[in-house]
């Protein structure tokens, strides 16, 4: 499958995904450490992405979405930001219900 | 060489934004020697006032200050944290 469609399908099917360098549990950057703890303490399930274990998506998710950093988060297919951004939401309590809406949504 | 990246960072902001406040604070140094330190490029946080941010959306907001400084983006910035405010916000 083409790069593109590949971050475009993991981004469409799941209704919250972040894409970081390591893993929730294994974060390799501190600014995907704090925003996969951010996502984690909204008390859904969610998926990852681990950029560092993906060259190809390294090198093209930063056009897919005209953002050029990591993390990156998606709702509902949506890019939310990175790390400041997925923070401030949390921290006004507007990430926790943005995720469980995405959540019961892509169960229904 | 860090004070050299800051000012290229503020020329950008400066030229692209026309801010009421910016300050940029360079933290290369609590990064180095983790593995995305290694690219050579810093880590810098952006706080900056401007009315061009007025009725903008967070990401929107982002991606303007991004935007201004695409061209140095990855060479001399390896990170951006970004506090973006319009000049009536708290």
């Amino acid at each position: 499958m083409e790069i593109m469609e590949r971050i475009d399908k993991a981004v469409k099917e799941n209704p919250v995904i972040i894409f970081m360098k390591g893993s929730p549990q294994m974060p390799q950057c501190g600014y995907s450490s704090r925003t996969a703890q951010a996502l984690m303490a909204c008390g859904e399930e969610f998926a990852h992405v681990n950029v560092l274990a993906d060259p190809e998506v390294f090198e093209n998710l930063p056009r897919y979405a005209n953002w050029p950093t990591f993390p990156q988060v998606y709702i509902n297919g949506e890019l939310i930001g990175g790390c400041d951004i997925t923070l401030e939401l949390y921290q006004k309590g507007e990430l926790q219900k943005m995720v469980k809406d995405a959540v019961a949504k892509g169960a229904a | 060489m860090s004070e050299d990246r800051s000012a290229m960072i503020r020329t950008r902001l400066v030229e692209a934004l026309n801010p009421e406040m910016l300050e940029i604070i360079d933290e290369s140094a609590k990064h180095a020697g983790h593995a995305g330190a290694a690219s050579g490029g810093g880590h810098f946080i952006v706080q900056i006032v401007s009315t061009a941010f007025e009725g903008k959306n967070l990401i929107q907001r982002h991606r303007m200050v991004y935007d201004a400084v695409d061209d140095i983006m990855h060479t001399e910035i390896h990170a951006l944290s970004i506090q973006a405010k319009a000049p009536d916000e708290p």
